[in-house]
Protein backbone atom coordinates (compact mmCIF):
# COMPACT_ATOMS: atom_id res chain seq x y z
CA UNK A 1 0.00 0.00 0.00
CA UNK A 2 1.39 3.39 -0.93
CA UNK A 3 1.94 6.05 1.68
CA UNK A 4 -0.41 8.31 -0.28
CA UNK A 5 -3.23 5.88 0.33
CA UNK A 6 -2.32 5.59 4.00
CA UNK A 7 -2.52 9.36 4.45
CA UNK A 8 -5.85 9.47 2.65
CA UNK A 9 -7.21 6.92 5.07
CA UNK A 10 -5.80 8.78 8.04
CA UNK A 11 -7.35 12.02 6.81
CA UNK A 12 -10.75 10.42 6.48
CA UNK A 13 -10.41 8.73 9.84
CA UNK A 14 -9.59 12.03 11.56
CA UNK A 15 -12.14 14.06 9.68
CA UNK A 16 -14.98 11.65 10.37
CA UNK A 17 -14.26 10.42 13.86
CA UNK A 18 -11.99 13.15 15.25
CA UNK A 19 -14.60 15.47 16.81
CA UNK A 20 -16.61 12.66 18.41
CA UNK A 21 -13.58 10.85 19.76
CA UNK A 22 -12.02 14.02 21.11
CA UNK A 23 -15.19 14.89 23.02
CA UNK A 24 -15.69 11.29 24.14
CA UNK A 25 -12.16 10.94 25.50
CA UNK A 26 -12.05 14.31 27.21
CA UNK A 27 -15.53 14.10 28.72
CA UNK A 28 -15.89 10.40 29.56
CA UNK A 29 -12.59 8.51 29.56
CA UNK A 30 -10.24 11.14 30.97
CA UNK A 31 -12.48 12.08 33.94
CA UNK A 32 -13.18 8.40 34.58
CA UNK A 33 -9.47 7.57 34.81
CA UNK A 34 -8.66 10.76 36.69
CA UNK A 35 -11.50 9.87 39.06
CA UNK A 36 -9.82 6.57 39.89
CA UNK A 37 -6.65 8.52 40.68
CA UNK A 38 -8.62 10.96 42.86
CA UNK A 39 -9.84 8.15 45.08
CA UNK A 40 -6.24 7.70 46.27
CA UNK A 41 -5.84 11.35 47.28
CA UNK A 42 -7.19 13.64 49.99
CA UNK A 43 -8.21 16.51 47.73
CA UNK A 44 -10.81 18.85 49.27
CA UNK A 45 -11.81 20.69 46.14
CA UNK A 46 -10.23 23.98 47.16
CA UNK A 47 -6.54 23.66 47.94
CA UNK A 48 -4.10 23.70 45.05
CA UNK A 49 -2.26 20.55 45.99
CA UNK A 50 -3.29 17.24 47.41
CA UNK A 51 -1.36 14.28 48.65
CA UNK A 52 -1.49 10.60 48.06
CA UNK A 53 -3.26 8.70 50.83
CA UNK A 54 -3.27 5.15 49.50
CA UNK A 55 -6.34 3.11 50.31
CA UNK A 56 -7.51 5.39 53.11
CA UNK A 57 -10.57 6.59 51.18
CA UNK A 58 -11.67 3.05 50.45
CA UNK A 59 -11.26 2.08 54.09
CA UNK A 60 -13.34 5.14 54.98
CA UNK A 61 -16.03 3.93 52.57
CA UNK A 62 -16.24 0.67 54.50
CA UNK A 63 -16.71 2.62 57.73
CA UNK A 64 -19.24 5.08 56.32
CA UNK A 65 -22.47 3.50 57.55
CA UNK A 66 -24.57 6.33 56.11
CA UNK A 67 -23.24 5.44 52.66
CA UNK A 68 -24.18 1.77 53.04
CA UNK A 69 -27.60 2.72 54.36
CA UNK A 70 -28.26 4.87 51.32
CA UNK A 71 -26.89 2.14 49.07
CA UNK A 72 -29.15 -0.43 50.71
CA UNK A 73 -32.16 1.85 50.20
CA UNK A 74 -31.15 2.38 46.59
CA UNK A 75 -30.97 -1.38 46.03
CA UNK A 76 -34.42 -1.80 47.56
CA UNK A 77 -35.71 1.07 45.43
CA UNK A 78 -34.13 -0.41 42.28
CA UNK A 79 -35.53 -3.87 42.95
CA UNK A 80 -39.05 -2.58 43.57
CA UNK A 81 -39.10 -0.13 40.67
CA UNK A 82 -37.64 -2.60 38.17
CA UNK A 83 -40.36 -5.10 39.03
CA UNK A 84 -43.22 -2.61 39.14
CA UNK A 85 -42.24 -0.64 36.04
CA UNK A 86 -41.97 -3.80 33.98
CA UNK A 87 -45.08 -5.48 35.32
CA UNK A 88 -47.19 -2.37 34.74
CA UNK A 89 -45.48 -1.61 31.41
CA UNK A 90 -46.04 -5.13 30.12
CA UNK A 91 -49.61 -5.21 31.39
CA UNK A 92 -50.47 -1.96 29.59
CA UNK A 93 -48.78 -3.17 26.41
CA UNK A 94 -50.65 -6.47 26.54
CA UNK A 95 -53.97 -4.69 27.00
CA UNK A 96 -53.25 -2.37 24.10
CA UNK A 97 -52.18 -4.89 21.46
CA UNK A 98 -55.66 -6.25 20.98
CA UNK A 99 -58.28 -4.56 18.85
CA UNK A 100 -59.62 -1.74 20.96
CA UNK A 101 -60.93 1.72 20.23
CA UNK A 102 -58.82 4.71 21.14
CA UNK A 103 -55.64 2.62 21.22
CA UNK A 104 -53.47 5.54 20.14
CA UNK A 105 -54.98 7.89 22.67
CA UNK A 106 -54.29 5.45 25.51
CA UNK A 107 -50.76 4.82 24.30
CA UNK A 108 -50.00 8.52 23.99
CA UNK A 109 -51.45 9.20 27.44
CA UNK A 110 -49.44 6.51 29.20
CA UNK A 111 -46.27 7.77 27.58
CA UNK A 112 -46.78 11.42 28.56
CA UNK A 113 -44.84 11.41 31.89
CA UNK A 114 -41.68 10.47 29.97
CA UNK A 115 -41.66 13.78 28.17
CA UNK A 116 -41.24 15.71 31.37
CA UNK A 117 -38.16 15.88 33.54
CA UNK A 118 -37.81 14.35 37.00
CA UNK A 119 -37.53 17.76 38.66
CA UNK A 120 -40.90 18.93 37.35
CA UNK A 121 -42.61 15.59 38.00
CA UNK A 122 -41.13 15.54 41.49
CA UNK A 123 -42.60 18.93 42.38
CA UNK A 124 -45.89 17.99 40.75
CA UNK A 125 -46.23 14.87 42.91
CA UNK A 126 -45.01 16.69 45.99
CA UNK A 127 -48.10 18.87 45.66
CA UNK A 128 -50.31 15.84 45.16
CA UNK A 129 -48.97 13.91 48.12
CA UNK A 130 -48.83 16.79 50.55
CA UNK A 131 -51.98 18.70 49.49
CA UNK A 132 -54.40 16.80 47.32
CA UNK A 133 -54.18 13.41 49.03
CA UNK A 134 -54.19 14.94 52.50
CA UNK A 135 -57.32 16.86 51.57
CA UNK A 136 -58.97 13.68 50.28
CA UNK A 137 -57.92 11.82 53.43
CA UNK A 138 -59.40 14.44 55.73
CA UNK A 139 -62.51 15.13 53.72
CA UNK A 140 -63.53 11.54 53.02
CA UNK A 141 -62.06 10.17 56.26
CA UNK A 142 -59.51 7.88 54.62
CA UNK A 143 -56.98 7.26 57.35
CA UNK A 144 -54.04 6.34 55.17
CA UNK A 145 -54.08 9.71 53.39
CA UNK A 146 -54.93 11.96 56.33
CA UNK A 147 -51.33 12.91 56.97
CA UNK A 148 -48.77 13.64 54.29
CA UNK A 149 -46.87 10.62 53.04
CA UNK A 150 -43.84 12.80 52.60
CA UNK A 151 -43.61 13.37 56.36
CA UNK A 152 -43.33 9.67 57.17
CA UNK A 153 -39.99 7.89 56.40
CA UNK A 154 -41.50 4.61 55.17
CA UNK A 155 -44.25 6.17 53.14
CA UNK A 156 -41.89 8.77 51.69
CA UNK A 157 -39.79 5.93 50.32
CA UNK A 158 -42.90 4.48 48.70
CA UNK A 159 -43.75 7.82 47.08
CA UNK A 160 -40.44 7.53 45.21
CA UNK A 161 -41.31 4.01 44.08
CA UNK A 162 -44.83 4.98 43.02
CA UNK A 163 -43.82 8.07 41.07
CA UNK A 164 -40.94 6.23 39.36
CA UNK A 165 -43.31 3.47 38.28
CA UNK A 166 -45.80 6.04 37.03
CA UNK A 167 -43.04 7.89 35.19
CA UNK A 168 -41.31 5.03 33.36
CA UNK A 169 -43.92 2.30 32.86
CA UNK A 170 -45.25 4.10 29.77
CA UNK A 171 -41.80 4.06 28.22
CA UNK A 172 -41.39 0.33 28.77
CA UNK A 173 -44.95 -0.16 27.51
CA UNK A 174 -43.88 1.27 24.16
CA UNK A 175 -40.95 -1.15 23.94
CA UNK A 176 -43.20 -4.08 24.93
CA UNK A 177 -45.76 -3.10 22.31
CA UNK A 178 -43.01 -3.22 19.68
CA UNK A 179 -42.05 -6.67 20.93
CA UNK A 180 -45.63 -7.95 21.01
CA UNK A 181 -46.27 -6.78 17.47
CA UNK A 182 -43.32 -8.87 16.31
CA UNK A 183 -44.83 -12.11 17.54
CA UNK A 184 -46.09 -14.00 14.49
CA UNK A 185 -49.90 -13.99 14.41
CA UNK A 186 -50.03 -17.50 12.89
CA UNK A 187 -48.35 -18.89 15.97
CA UNK A 188 -51.03 -17.51 18.27
CA UNK A 189 -53.83 -18.56 15.92
CA UNK A 190 -52.45 -22.07 15.66
CA UNK A 191 -52.31 -22.30 19.45
CA UNK A 192 -55.89 -21.03 19.68
CA UNK A 193 -57.10 -23.69 17.29
CA UNK A 194 -55.27 -26.30 19.36
CA UNK A 195 -57.35 -25.14 22.29
CA UNK A 196 -54.88 -22.96 24.21
CA UNK A 197 -56.71 -20.23 26.12
CA UNK A 198 -55.44 -16.69 26.53
CA UNK A 199 -53.55 -17.51 29.70
CA UNK A 200 -51.77 -20.53 28.21
CA UNK A 201 -50.88 -18.53 25.11
CA UNK A 202 -49.42 -15.81 27.31
CA UNK A 203 -47.37 -18.23 29.38
CA UNK A 204 -46.24 -20.66 26.71
CA UNK A 205 -45.81 -18.43 23.67
CA UNK A 206 -45.84 -14.73 24.40
CA UNK A 207 -43.64 -14.56 27.48
CA UNK A 208 -40.84 -16.78 26.10
CA UNK A 209 -40.78 -14.80 22.86
CA UNK A 210 -40.70 -11.52 24.73
CA UNK A 211 -37.42 -12.25 26.51
CA UNK A 212 -35.42 -9.87 24.27
CA UNK A 213 -37.82 -7.04 25.14
CA UNK A 214 -37.56 -7.91 28.82
CA UNK A 215 -33.75 -7.76 28.61
CA UNK A 216 -33.87 -4.26 27.16
CA UNK A 217 -36.50 -2.97 29.57
CA UNK A 218 -34.93 -4.44 32.69
CA UNK A 219 -31.57 -3.04 31.60
CA UNK A 220 -33.05 0.44 31.08
CA UNK A 221 -34.98 0.43 34.33
CA UNK A 222 -31.96 -0.83 36.29
CA UNK A 223 -29.79 1.96 34.93
CA UNK A 224 -32.38 4.62 35.62
CA UNK A 225 -33.02 3.29 39.09
CA UNK A 226 -29.40 3.41 40.18
CA UNK A 227 -28.90 6.87 38.74
CA UNK A 228 -32.05 8.53 40.07
CA UNK A 229 -31.34 12.02 41.34
CA UNK A 230 -33.81 14.61 40.00
CA UNK A 231 -36.89 12.92 41.36
CA UNK A 232 -35.20 12.26 44.70
CA UNK A 233 -34.23 15.89 45.17
CA UNK A 234 -37.54 17.36 43.96
CA UNK A 235 -40.01 14.96 45.58
CA UNK A 236 -38.56 14.15 49.00
CA UNK A 237 -35.25 16.01 49.00
CA UNK A 238 -33.89 13.05 50.94
CA UNK A 239 -36.28 13.66 53.83
CA UNK A 240 -37.77 13.25 56.27
CA UNK A 241 -34.57 13.09 58.32
CA UNK A 242 -32.47 11.90 55.37
CA UNK A 243 -34.49 8.68 55.32
CA UNK A 244 -34.96 8.72 51.56
CA UNK A 245 -31.52 9.88 50.51
CA UNK A 246 -30.59 7.54 47.68
CA UNK A 247 -26.99 6.88 46.77
CA UNK A 248 -26.67 9.37 43.94
CA UNK A 249 -27.81 12.21 46.16
CA UNK A 250 -25.60 10.97 48.99
CA UNK A 251 -22.47 10.97 46.83
CA UNK A 252 -23.33 14.42 45.50
CA UNK A 253 -23.64 15.83 49.00
CA UNK A 254 -20.49 14.12 50.22
CA UNK A 255 -18.39 15.54 47.42
CA UNK A 256 -19.85 18.94 46.71
CA UNK A 257 -21.33 19.97 50.05
CA UNK A 258 -18.97 18.35 52.56
CA UNK A 259 -16.03 18.97 50.20
CA UNK A 260 -14.70 15.44 50.55
CA UNK A 261 -13.87 14.85 46.92
CA UNK A 262 -11.52 11.90 47.33
CA UNK A 263 -13.88 10.05 49.65
CA UNK A 264 -16.92 11.01 47.56
CA UNK A 265 -15.25 9.76 44.40
CA UNK A 266 -14.30 6.48 46.12
CA UNK A 267 -17.99 5.99 46.90
CA UNK A 268 -18.95 6.93 43.34
CA UNK A 269 -16.48 4.33 42.13
CA UNK A 270 -17.98 1.67 44.40
CA UNK A 271 -21.35 2.61 42.89
CA UNK A 272 -19.89 2.16 39.40
CA UNK A 273 -18.63 -1.33 40.30
CA UNK A 274 -22.00 -2.35 41.69
CA UNK A 275 -23.89 -1.05 38.66
CA UNK A 276 -21.46 -2.77 36.32
CA UNK A 277 -21.71 -6.11 38.13
CA UNK A 278 -25.50 -6.02 38.40
CA UNK A 279 -25.90 -5.06 34.73
CA UNK A 280 -23.50 -7.73 33.48
CA UNK A 281 -25.20 -10.43 35.55
CA UNK A 282 -28.59 -9.29 34.27
CA UNK A 283 -27.55 -9.37 30.63
CA UNK A 284 -25.74 -12.70 31.03
CA UNK A 285 -28.56 -14.45 32.87
CA UNK A 286 -31.29 -13.21 30.55
CA UNK A 287 -29.35 -13.89 27.33
CA UNK A 288 -29.31 -17.52 28.35
CA UNK A 289 -33.09 -17.58 28.43
CA UNK A 290 -33.54 -16.17 24.97
CA UNK A 291 -35.35 -18.44 22.50
CA UNK A 292 -35.65 -18.33 18.73
CA UNK A 293 -39.04 -17.46 17.31
CA UNK B 1 -69.65 -17.16 24.15
CA UNK B 2 -70.38 -13.78 22.64
CA UNK B 3 -71.68 -12.38 25.91
CA UNK B 4 -68.53 -13.31 27.77
CA UNK B 5 -66.44 -11.84 24.97
CA UNK B 6 -68.27 -8.53 25.17
CA UNK B 7 -67.95 -8.59 28.93
CA UNK B 8 -64.21 -9.17 28.67
CA UNK B 9 -63.91 -6.28 26.29
CA UNK B 10 -65.84 -3.99 28.63
CA UNK B 11 -63.66 -5.07 31.54
CA UNK B 12 -60.52 -4.35 29.58
CA UNK B 13 -61.86 -0.97 28.59
CA UNK B 14 -62.69 -0.14 32.18
CA UNK B 15 -59.20 -1.09 33.42
CA UNK B 16 -57.57 0.98 30.69
CA UNK B 17 -59.69 4.01 31.50
CA UNK B 18 -58.79 3.75 35.20
CA UNK B 19 -55.09 3.62 34.33
CA UNK B 20 -55.48 6.47 31.88
CA UNK B 21 -56.97 8.64 34.63
CA UNK B 22 -54.09 7.76 36.96
CA UNK B 23 -51.60 8.89 34.32
CA UNK B 24 -53.35 12.07 33.28
CA UNK B 25 -55.10 13.27 36.44
CA UNK B 26 -51.93 14.65 38.10
CA UNK B 27 -51.49 17.02 35.16
CA UNK B 28 -55.14 18.09 35.29
CA UNK B 29 -54.87 18.80 39.02
CA UNK B 30 -51.84 21.02 38.48
CA UNK B 31 -53.67 22.85 35.70
CA UNK B 32 -56.76 23.43 37.86
CA UNK B 33 -54.80 24.72 40.82
CA UNK B 34 -52.60 26.96 38.73
CA UNK B 35 -55.67 29.14 38.16
CA UNK B 36 -56.49 29.53 41.83
CA UNK B 37 -55.44 31.71 44.71
CA UNK B 38 -53.40 30.24 47.53
CA UNK B 39 -56.31 30.22 50.01
CA UNK B 40 -58.60 28.60 47.46
CA UNK B 41 -56.10 25.77 47.01
CA UNK B 42 -55.70 25.16 50.72
CA UNK B 43 -59.43 25.06 51.36
CA UNK B 44 -60.01 22.57 48.51
CA UNK B 45 -57.40 21.46 45.98
CA UNK B 46 -60.03 19.51 44.01
CA UNK B 47 -62.45 22.37 43.38
CA UNK B 48 -63.00 23.98 40.01
CA UNK B 49 -61.44 27.48 40.01
CA UNK B 50 -63.96 30.23 40.77
CA UNK B 51 -62.66 32.39 37.98
CA UNK B 52 -60.15 32.02 35.19
CA UNK B 53 -57.24 34.12 36.29
CA UNK B 54 -53.91 34.17 34.52
CA UNK B 55 -52.16 36.36 37.08
CA UNK B 56 -50.25 33.37 38.46
CA UNK B 57 -48.87 32.61 35.03
CA UNK B 58 -47.51 36.06 34.40
CA UNK B 59 -46.03 36.26 37.83
CA UNK B 60 -44.46 32.78 37.61
CA UNK B 61 -42.98 33.46 34.19
CA UNK B 62 -41.42 36.64 35.43
CA UNK B 63 -40.03 35.10 38.62
CA UNK B 64 -38.61 32.08 36.83
CA UNK B 65 -37.08 34.28 34.17
CA UNK B 66 -39.00 31.97 31.88
CA UNK B 67 -38.21 33.43 28.46
CA UNK B 68 -34.50 33.41 29.18
CA UNK B 69 -34.41 29.86 30.58
CA UNK B 70 -36.57 28.61 27.75
CA UNK B 71 -34.14 30.07 25.21
CA UNK B 72 -31.17 28.55 27.06
CA UNK B 73 -32.82 25.13 27.05
CA UNK B 74 -33.68 25.51 23.39
CA UNK B 75 -30.19 26.56 22.30
CA UNK B 76 -28.53 23.82 24.33
CA UNK B 77 -30.90 21.11 23.11
CA UNK B 78 -30.80 22.11 19.43
CA UNK B 79 -27.03 22.44 19.18
CA UNK B 80 -26.23 19.37 21.27
CA UNK B 81 -28.65 17.13 19.40
CA UNK B 82 -27.61 18.37 15.95
CA UNK B 83 -23.93 17.89 16.70
CA UNK B 84 -24.36 14.50 18.39
CA UNK B 85 -26.33 13.28 15.39
CA UNK B 86 -23.94 14.45 12.69
CA UNK B 87 -20.68 13.62 14.46
CA UNK B 88 -21.89 10.21 15.61
CA UNK B 89 -23.16 9.23 12.18
CA UNK B 90 -19.79 10.17 10.69
CA UNK B 91 -17.94 8.23 13.35
CA UNK B 92 -20.09 5.14 12.95
CA UNK B 93 -19.54 5.39 9.19
CA UNK B 94 -15.78 5.40 9.49
CA UNK B 95 -15.93 2.57 12.05
CA UNK B 96 -17.84 0.43 9.56
CA UNK B 97 -15.93 1.38 6.42
CA UNK B 98 -12.38 1.34 7.82
CA UNK B 99 -12.17 -1.97 9.62
CA UNK B 100 -8.89 -1.47 11.47
CA UNK B 101 -7.98 -2.98 14.81
CA UNK B 102 -7.96 0.51 16.27
CA UNK B 103 -11.50 1.21 15.11
CA UNK B 104 -12.74 -2.08 16.51
CA UNK B 105 -11.18 -1.20 19.83
CA UNK B 106 -12.59 2.34 19.82
CA UNK B 107 -16.06 1.04 19.03
CA UNK B 108 -15.84 -1.51 21.82
CA UNK B 109 -14.64 1.19 24.23
CA UNK B 110 -17.57 3.44 23.40
CA UNK B 111 -20.11 0.66 23.84
CA UNK B 112 -18.50 -0.50 27.10
CA UNK B 113 -18.46 3.06 28.46
CA UNK B 114 -22.26 3.17 28.39
CA UNK B 115 -22.27 1.18 31.60
CA UNK B 116 -20.52 3.96 33.55
CA UNK B 117 -23.03 5.87 35.66
CA UNK B 118 -22.76 9.64 35.37
CA UNK B 119 -22.17 9.86 39.13
CA UNK B 120 -18.85 8.06 38.69
CA UNK B 121 -17.64 10.83 36.39
CA UNK B 122 -19.19 14.02 37.72
CA UNK B 123 -16.68 14.85 40.46
CA UNK B 124 -13.50 14.66 38.34
CA UNK B 125 -15.39 16.26 35.44
CA UNK B 126 -16.19 19.33 37.50
CA UNK B 127 -12.66 19.44 38.84
CA UNK B 128 -10.95 19.19 35.45
CA UNK B 129 -13.17 21.68 33.65
CA UNK B 130 -13.34 23.98 36.65
CA UNK B 131 -9.56 24.22 36.84
CA UNK B 132 -9.23 25.28 33.20
CA UNK B 133 -12.10 27.77 33.60
CA UNK B 134 -14.32 26.00 31.11
CA UNK B 135 -17.47 25.81 33.25
CA UNK B 136 -20.35 28.24 33.36
CA UNK B 137 -21.16 28.44 29.69
CA UNK B 138 -23.75 26.86 27.43
CA UNK B 139 -21.05 25.90 24.99
CA UNK B 140 -19.14 23.90 27.58
CA UNK B 141 -22.36 22.06 28.36
CA UNK B 142 -23.05 21.37 24.67
CA UNK B 143 -19.52 20.05 24.32
CA UNK B 144 -20.08 17.67 27.24
CA UNK B 145 -23.36 16.44 25.83
CA UNK B 146 -21.52 15.45 22.65
CA UNK B 147 -19.09 13.41 24.74
CA UNK B 148 -21.82 11.75 26.79
CA UNK B 149 -24.30 11.26 23.96
CA UNK B 150 -21.93 9.94 21.30
CA UNK B 151 -21.65 6.33 22.50
CA UNK B 152 -25.30 5.38 22.19
CA UNK B 153 -25.71 7.25 18.89
CA UNK B 154 -22.60 5.64 17.36
CA UNK B 155 -23.82 2.25 18.55
CA UNK B 156 -27.26 2.66 16.95
CA UNK B 157 -25.90 4.07 13.68
CA UNK B 158 -23.21 1.38 13.49
CA UNK B 159 -25.81 -1.37 13.32
CA UNK B 160 -27.59 0.30 10.43
CA UNK B 161 -24.62 1.45 8.35
CA UNK B 162 -23.37 -2.16 8.26
CA UNK B 163 -26.44 -3.04 6.21
CA UNK B 164 -25.90 -0.36 3.54
CA UNK B 165 -24.40 -1.97 0.42
CA UNK B 166 -21.05 -0.61 -0.65
CA UNK B 167 -22.13 -0.54 -4.33
CA UNK B 168 -24.24 2.55 -3.67
CA UNK B 169 -21.18 4.46 -2.62
CA UNK B 170 -18.96 3.06 -5.35
CA UNK B 171 -21.21 4.49 -8.02
CA UNK B 172 -20.83 7.94 -6.50
CA UNK B 173 -17.11 7.44 -6.10
CA UNK B 174 -16.72 6.71 -9.80
CA UNK B 175 -18.48 9.99 -10.49
CA UNK B 176 -15.65 11.65 -8.58
CA UNK B 177 -17.43 12.55 -5.37
CA UNK B 178 -15.29 12.98 -2.26
CA UNK B 179 -15.82 10.90 0.86
CA UNK B 180 -17.58 13.79 2.61
CA UNK B 181 -19.89 14.31 -0.36
CA UNK B 182 -20.65 10.61 -0.50
CA UNK B 183 -21.44 10.57 3.18
CA UNK B 184 -23.73 13.58 3.16
CA UNK B 185 -25.39 12.94 -0.20
CA UNK B 186 -25.66 9.16 -0.24
CA UNK B 187 -25.26 7.64 3.23
CA UNK B 188 -26.73 10.20 5.61
CA UNK B 189 -30.09 10.48 3.78
CA UNK B 190 -30.42 6.69 3.99
CA UNK B 191 -30.07 6.89 7.76
CA UNK B 192 -33.06 9.19 8.17
CA UNK B 193 -35.33 6.88 10.21
CA UNK B 194 -32.49 6.13 12.61
CA UNK B 195 -31.62 9.80 12.79
CA UNK B 196 -35.19 10.48 13.89
CA UNK B 197 -34.82 7.94 16.68
CA UNK B 198 -31.54 9.41 17.85
CA UNK B 199 -32.90 12.95 17.74
CA UNK B 200 -35.93 11.94 19.80
CA UNK B 201 -34.01 10.02 22.45
CA UNK B 202 -31.51 12.85 22.84
CA UNK B 203 -34.10 15.62 22.94
CA UNK B 204 -35.96 13.80 25.72
CA UNK B 205 -32.73 13.42 27.65
CA UNK B 206 -31.14 16.84 27.17
CA UNK B 207 -34.26 18.99 27.45
CA UNK B 208 -35.07 17.42 30.81
CA UNK B 209 -31.58 16.86 32.20
CA UNK B 210 -30.87 18.39 35.60
CA UNK B 211 -27.72 17.08 37.26
CA UNK B 212 -25.16 17.95 34.58
CA UNK B 213 -26.47 21.47 33.92
CA UNK B 214 -26.68 22.08 37.68
CA UNK B 215 -22.95 21.36 37.90
CA UNK B 216 -21.91 23.28 34.80
CA UNK B 217 -24.21 26.31 34.69
CA UNK B 218 -23.79 28.31 37.86
CA UNK B 219 -24.75 31.83 36.77
CA UNK B 220 -28.54 32.50 37.05
CA UNK B 221 -28.77 33.91 33.53
CA UNK B 222 -27.41 30.66 32.06
CA UNK B 223 -30.03 28.42 33.70
CA UNK B 224 -32.09 25.94 31.72
CA UNK B 225 -35.79 25.31 32.42
CA UNK B 226 -35.32 22.42 34.88
CA UNK B 227 -32.76 24.52 36.77
CA UNK B 228 -34.89 27.63 36.98
CA UNK B 229 -37.89 25.53 38.03
CA UNK B 230 -35.77 24.06 40.80
CA UNK B 231 -34.63 27.44 42.15
CA UNK B 232 -38.11 28.86 41.73
CA UNK B 233 -39.56 26.14 43.97
CA UNK B 234 -36.84 26.71 46.52
CA UNK B 235 -37.73 30.40 46.75
CA UNK B 236 -41.54 30.38 46.70
CA UNK B 237 -42.18 27.14 48.52
CA UNK B 238 -45.67 27.86 49.92
CA UNK B 239 -47.29 29.97 47.25
CA UNK B 240 -49.01 27.00 45.63
CA UNK B 241 -50.95 28.80 42.91
CA UNK B 242 -47.78 30.44 41.72
CA UNK B 243 -45.82 27.18 41.86
CA UNK B 244 -48.46 25.25 39.94
CA UNK B 245 -48.50 27.98 37.29
CA UNK B 246 -44.72 27.60 37.04
CA UNK B 247 -45.15 23.89 36.37
CA UNK B 248 -47.86 24.49 33.79
CA UNK B 249 -45.78 26.93 31.77
CA UNK B 250 -42.87 24.47 31.66
CA UNK B 251 -45.06 21.51 30.76
CA UNK B 252 -47.33 23.16 28.16
CA UNK B 253 -44.72 23.72 25.42
CA UNK B 254 -43.70 20.06 25.64
CA UNK B 255 -47.30 18.88 25.43
CA UNK B 256 -47.97 21.11 22.41
CA UNK B 257 -44.98 19.67 20.57
CA UNK B 258 -46.09 16.19 21.63
CA UNK B 259 -49.58 16.63 20.19
CA UNK B 260 -48.08 17.08 16.74
CA UNK B 261 -45.17 14.65 16.91
CA UNK B 262 -46.70 11.94 19.10
CA UNK B 263 -46.55 9.21 16.45
CA UNK B 264 -42.92 9.91 15.60
CA UNK B 265 -41.83 10.03 19.22
CA UNK B 266 -43.41 6.68 20.04
CA UNK B 267 -42.05 5.18 16.83
CA UNK B 268 -38.62 6.57 17.68
CA UNK B 269 -38.61 5.00 21.13
CA UNK B 270 -39.73 1.69 19.63
CA UNK B 271 -36.91 1.71 17.09
CA UNK B 272 -34.37 2.76 19.67
CA UNK B 273 -34.99 -0.36 21.71
CA UNK B 274 -34.54 -2.91 18.93
CA UNK B 275 -30.92 -3.55 18.16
Amino acid sequence: MSSQKFFDKLKIQLLFSGPTLFAFFTVVILPFLYGIYLTFTNWDGVSANHSFVGLKNYLAVLDDTAFWTSLYKTMKYVLLTVILINVVGFFLAYMLTTEIRGKNLFRAGFFTPNLIGGIILGFLWQFIFSNVLVYIGEHFKIGIFSSSWLADPDKAFWTLVIVTTWQYSGYMMVIYIAGLMNIPKELLEAASIDGANAFVRLRKIILPLMVPSFIVCVFLSLQRGFMVYDLNIALTNGGPYKSTQLVSMYVYQKAFLSQKYGAGQAEAFVLFLIVAIVTLIQVYVSKKREVEA
Amino acid sequence: MNVSKTLMKAMRYFVLVVFFCLYILPFILVLLNSLKERTEIISNPLSIPKSINFANYLSAMEKMNFANSFMNSLIITVFSVALITIFSAMTAYVFVRIQSKLNKFLFFLMVASMIIPFQAIMIPLVQIYGSIGFLNSKWALIYMYIGFGASLAVFIYHGLIKSIPLELEEAAMIDGASRLQIFFQVVFPLLKPTTMTIVILNVLWIWNDFLLPSLVLIKPEERTLPLSTFYFFGTYSVDYGLLMAGLVVTIIPVIIVYLFTQRYIIQGVMNGSIK
